[in-house]
């Protein structure tokens, strides 16, 4: 076709691979880097299914970077401070209580409290940005939102060495007890309205989504403490497979990304409520609007419910491998199932029967509570193959 | 709905009551209901257990409801079947409506209608429609858009089109959650529920040797489509059958293979807690050269022929136990022992009579968490309490008590005690005997102790012995007032040898009045420890202890330790204690086989579904249009798109193509 160049030279956005810069590139390749020498270093400890999962994660880690720009520098940081830990440590777990850095900043357990403090203060950062409006506090909690993720990540990566250094046969990636997912839960809830936050420039719908994850932190807190849940312990043997590596994580996607839709339902259904009393009020003006949340919603939804088909499929196949059958109504099986069915009404009737408003609010927030009984209401109360992680 | 059909047929009515959106919406909350009750109400519990729980009525009606195993009640079924068909009418209804989205471009738009869209902006140009037309279609394409475009004489209409995988993805979830409930109705059993309707098979009910259970309770290998089961393999033993469990009774499936159990390992990391299950099996099968050899663990089945073969349980397969009964209640100290087997059972003529002895298990570890302080000790969060048996003592009107044995003696703040736990109900905790062990670690000094106090010429003797020093202390020599004491001092023993001191203790209670009980009672312990001390003296200078001096603690310890012990026998319910004196384990593996040929419909329903739900939520859907219009020697140009998903992000987007277009076209 003979079009006349000039016309197109209205900024034509260039195709994806020409949009990426230097740093993208370096970020990549370092990722590569990182995950053969991984490979080299450690490919006696792993299976086939290990090895396509190293690979495939990094891969997965690079596309996030490409997409979203400041997962580059967040995985960066975390990488550094993760190795330094690890390599501060040795083969020694006794340097946990020994290495300055070790006992007050990047221990598995002091990270891991740095993020919790971190969380609580930047919620409180969050409501004070609600209230007064103030945009320098409104950074400040996001800055602390980051630092707290990263802190939970490397919490979690120094912890899984720790569980290698505890023994070569205790060491497993830690998403394997309620203690572990729980900080799995907060940060990939933090990311994921992280990148809301960004996308849709609005910082005051923060102070509700981390209310979710202070509560979470209010249990990690008490099940440490109180229940010396912290503490390292080997894998039954029924836990010990890769598929552990993929289940649950994806899982946690889909809690991460419901809890959060939920919590927009709260933030919704407060706006509906100030915009009928009083549409020139402080709260109506200072909450989003609703046609913004309405779409928050139901994005985190779609985005929890993909990743939470995976997990349960996955689910199914690991419990071919282990239990011997895909599917046994096993009470943690049979709730995800129905968080499932919850969800899959929804999208239904948003999508086709054309739902909105505060009826959709008030089922997402429903849906939370279901999603958490499937979370710890099942391991608490009920009885089954998936009771590993009990209170 | 997608024919204007004026006169609906009674097949339309059908249809969209079953493709209705509001029927699926009510079995998709129905099924999660159903679910609900099916996890919080225990399942396939024995009917008794629920007749305590909710009473008989309540029971009645829950059992009716099929409550009790839900997931296979009828009426689960029958929802899930029109789960299947409402997704089935749902997706032949829409599918043409989706392909005609995928492939028709709407080159028919009107003006007015493009005008009425959300988005839309109309503006004219100098340029010619050929050109513009050019332009226009180069820029969608660069945008990914693919384009057509139609001459309506007075004007033409470009139509572009992006995204349209989206629409197939409503093809794939709705196909993928049909193909997926198809696969897993495969594998759900039904062919063995109808068989038993139709009273093909019978369960049996009875505990019975396999190869006795009648045809009717017995399966061949074509005769079922699926099945999970369960077999238990002593190490050496193989075996062509399994059990499927169905309700209170099973059901005999052959193999046509034959599993050999070699060898099974459990492996313990340094915590004492199980790191892996290990089961080295060898399959023999006419079909193959040589028997295969296999090890599987948990997570690492062995899939052979369609079956699967899992690692599940483990336990005892049969361990020769070598007992040592020694008895109770009895003055000889004459042990007995006894070959037995793991699972046998055989009888024991005793003082009282002739019992049952059934050996119900072996373990060889007893591995408990250690407490804060233990730990300190020991530096081990766990302590092993070594090996263990249980077994049962049947008395001859049928009557068991059931019990637990350690058999090597277990250290409890720094004493040392053989255990032995006796419960009457299976409901119960068991209530641990606890007999001390002497400075050799053995049950011997115990064991004469007690049989000293149940020698009546013995005890008589160191009575009157007791007596007469005791006396002569107080320099009286009554010959009556010493045979008085001699005699209740008997009396006593007697009564504690049948019961401890709660014997004592009710015995005054019934021949004493009321306001002497507590001085008889000190006057009546105080009687029979100085006739216990002095038995304990004379068997400690038997054993050539020496006496004369203080007695050591441990042996102080010990005494203390087996009066306790003493006072214990007589609700122990046996006229013997058996000690473990030599075992030969032999364990047993818990292999669970199943055939699931619907396993890979599932997964691949799972699958359609996972890639649908990526392209409905992930590809947005995009179409818009241009008219393109000459008026008044201007170029009139309409543009107007819609997505289906997403209207903010799509206002946005329609915004830049706007902006975009009207740009190239001025
Ligand atoms: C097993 C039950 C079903 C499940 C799990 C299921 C699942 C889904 C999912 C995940 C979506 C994507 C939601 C979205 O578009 O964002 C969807 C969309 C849809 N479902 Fe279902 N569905 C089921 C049954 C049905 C039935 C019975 C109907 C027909 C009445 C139906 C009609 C539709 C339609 C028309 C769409 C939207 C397609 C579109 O225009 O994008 N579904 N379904």
């Amino acid at each position: 076709m003979s079009v006349p160049n000039e016309y197109m030279n209205v900024e034509m956005q260039p195709p994806f691979y020409k949009q990426l810069n230097i740093v993208d590139w370096i970020f990549a390749i370092l990722l590569i880097a990182g995950s053969i020498f991984a490979f080299q270093k450690y490919s006696g400890l792993m299976d086939g299914y290990e090895v396509g999962i190293l690979f495939g994660t990094a891969i997965s880690l690079i596309a996030i970077g490409w997409v979203w720009k400041p997962m580059r520098a967040l995985m960066f940081y975390i990488a550094v401070l993760s190795l330094f830990a690890i390599n501060l440590y040795g083969n020694d777990l006794a340097a946990a209580e020994n290495n300055f850095f070790l006992k007050f900043l990047f221990s598995g357990q002091s990270a891991t409290m740095w993020m919790s403090a971190l969380f609580v203060m930047a919620t409180v950062a969050y409501f004070v940005e609600l209230f007064s409006g103030n945009a320098f506090t409104g950074k400040v909690a996001t800055a602390m939102t980051w630092a707290a993720t990263a802190m939970g990540f490397i919490g979690l990566l120094v912890r899984w060495r720790e569980t290698y250094l505890h023994g070569i046969d205790v060491g497993h990636i830690p998403v394997s007890n309620l203690y572990e997912v729980f900080i799995l839960f907060a940060i990939i809830t933090a990311l994921i309205y992280l990148y809301y936050e960004k996308k849709y420039e609005t910082r005051s719908m923060g102070a509700f989504v981390l209310l979710v994850i202070t509560a979470a932190i209010a249990f990690l807190l008490w099940y440490h403490f109180e229940r010396d849940a912290a503490e390292i312990k080997p894998l039954v043997p029924a836990l010990q497979s890769y598929w552990m590596k993929i289940h649950v994580p994806a899982n946690f996607v889909g809690y991460g990304a419901f809890a959060l839709a939920a919590m927009i339902g709260v933030a919704y259904l407060i706006k509906d409520v100030a915009v009928k009393r009083n549409p020139q009020g402080r709260v109506a003006a200072r909450l989003p609007s609703l046609d913004m949340m309405d779409d928050v919603m139901h994005k985190s939804i779609a985005l929890g419910f993909a990743f939470f088909t995976i997990a349960t499929v996955l689910g199914a196949m690991w419990a071919a491998e282990a239990w011997g059958g895909y599917w046994s109504w096993d009470p943690k099986e049979t709730w995800a199932l129905i968080v499932w069915l919850n969800y899959a009404a929804w999208l239904h009737m948003r999508l086709m029967k054309g739902l909105r408003g505060p009826v959709l609010a008030w089922w997402a927030v429903i849906g939370l509570f279901v999603t958490l009984f499937a979370f710890v209401g099942v391991n608490m109360f009920l009885s089954g193959l998936h009771s590993y992680g009990e209170l | 709905m997608n024919k204007p059909n004026k006169k609906h047929s009674r097949l339309d009515i059908i249809l969209e009551f079953f493709g209705s959106m509001n029927l699926a919406i009510t079995i998709l909350v129905a099924i999660a209901f159903a679910s609900v009750i099916g996890t919080v109400l225990q399942q396939n519990q024995p009917y008794n257990d629920y007749i305590i729980k909710f009473g008989p009525f309540w029971h009645e009606v829950f059992q009716t409801l099929g409550l009790y195993n839900i997931y296979g009640a009828l009426w689960f079924l029958a929802l899930l079947i029109f789960l299947v068909l409402s997704t089935s009418v749902c997706i032949y209804r829409n599918t043409p409506i989706m392909l005609r989205d995928m492939q028709q471009f709407r080159l028919n738009v009107k003006e007015k209608s493009l005008r009425l869209m959300s988005n839309t902006q109309s503006w004219t140009t100098e340029k010619k429609a050929e050109e513009v037309e050019k332009i226009i279609q180069h820029f969608l394409k660069l945008k990914g858009f693919r384009t057509r475009i139609k001459d309506h004489e007075d004007h033409r209409v470009i139509a572009g089109m992006k995204g349209r995988w989206n629409r197939s993805g409503y093809i794939f979830t709705h196909v993928g959650i049909i193909v997926l409930c198809i696969g897993s109705f495969l594998d759900g059993g039904f062919g063995l529920t109808i068989k038993e309707w139709t009273g093909q098979i019978i369960p049996e009910t009875r505990d019975i040797r396999a190869d006795k259970v009648p045809k009717i309770s017995r399966l061949k290998p074509q005769d079922s489509i699926s099945f999970r089961g369960s077999i238990s393999l002593p190490e050496g033993g193989s075996s062509n059958i399994v059990f499927l469990n169905v309700r209170d009774g099973y059901l005999v499936q052959e193999l046509p293979f034959a599993i050999e159990l070699k060898d099974f390992r459990v492996e313990h990391y340094t915590s004492g807690m199980p790191k892996s299950f290990e089961s080295d099996l060898i399959i023999h099968d006419d079909q193959l050269d040589e028997p295969l050899e296999q090890t599987i663990s948990v997570n690492h089945p062995l899939i052979y022929r369609g079956y699967a073969l899992y690692q599940a349980s483990f336990g005892d397969g049969g361990s020769n136990l070598t007992l040592r009964a020694w008895p109770f209640h009895s003055q000889k100290l004459q042990t007995l022992d006894i070959d037995i087997a793991v699972k046998e059972n055989r009888s024991l003529n005793t003082l009282f009579g002739k019992y049952r002895l059934e050996v119900d298990d072996f373990k060889m570890f007893n591995i408990f968490p250690n407490t804060e302080e233990e730990k300190a000790v020991t530096g081990k969060r766990f302590k092993n309490f070594g090996p263990s048996f249980t077994f049962k003592v049947r008395d001859a009107s049928g009557v068991a008590n059931e019990y637990h044995n350690y058999m090597l003696p277990v250290t409890q703040d720094k004493r040392r005690f053989y255990l032995s736990g006796m419960r009457s109900t299976v409901a119960e905790p068991f209530r641990y005997l606890h007999i001390p062990a002497d400075n050799k670690d053995s049950l011997d000094r115990f064991m004469a102790f007690h049989a000293l106090l149940h020698d009546p010429i013995r005890a008589k003797r160191i009575a009157q012995d007791s007596v007469k020093a005791a006396m002569s202390d107080v320099n009286k020599t009554d010959k009556k007032l010493q045979d008085d004491v001699v005699n209740s001092m008997m009396n006593l023993l007697t009564l504690f040898n049948q019961g401890g001191y709660s014997a004592i203790e009710r015995d005054i209670k019934n021949k004493v009045p009321k306001d002497k009980q507590v001085d008889v009672a000190q006057a009546y312990v105080k009687i029979l420890q100085n006739l216990l001390q002095n038995t304990y003296i004379a068997l400690l200078k038997q054993e050539g202890v020496e006496t004369e001096k203080d007695v050591s603690d441990f042996d102080n310890q010990f005494y203390e330790d087996a009066i306790s012990a003493f006072a214990g026998i007589g609700a122990y319910g046996s006229p013997v204690y058996l000690q473990l004196a030599d075992f030969k384990h032999r364990e047993s593996s818990g292999i669970q086989i199943t055939r699931h040929p619907g396993q890979n419909i599932f997964y691949l329903g799972c699958l359609m579904l996972i890639i649908g739900i990526f392209m409905m939520f992930y590809i947005s859907y995009q179409r818009i249009w241009l008219i393109l219009k000459p008026e008044n020697g201007q170029l009139m140009i309409t543009f107007a798109g819609s997505g289906n998903r997403n209207q903010r992000d799509f206002a946005v987007e329609f915004e830049q193509l706007k902006s975009h277009a009207v740009k190239i076209t001025s």
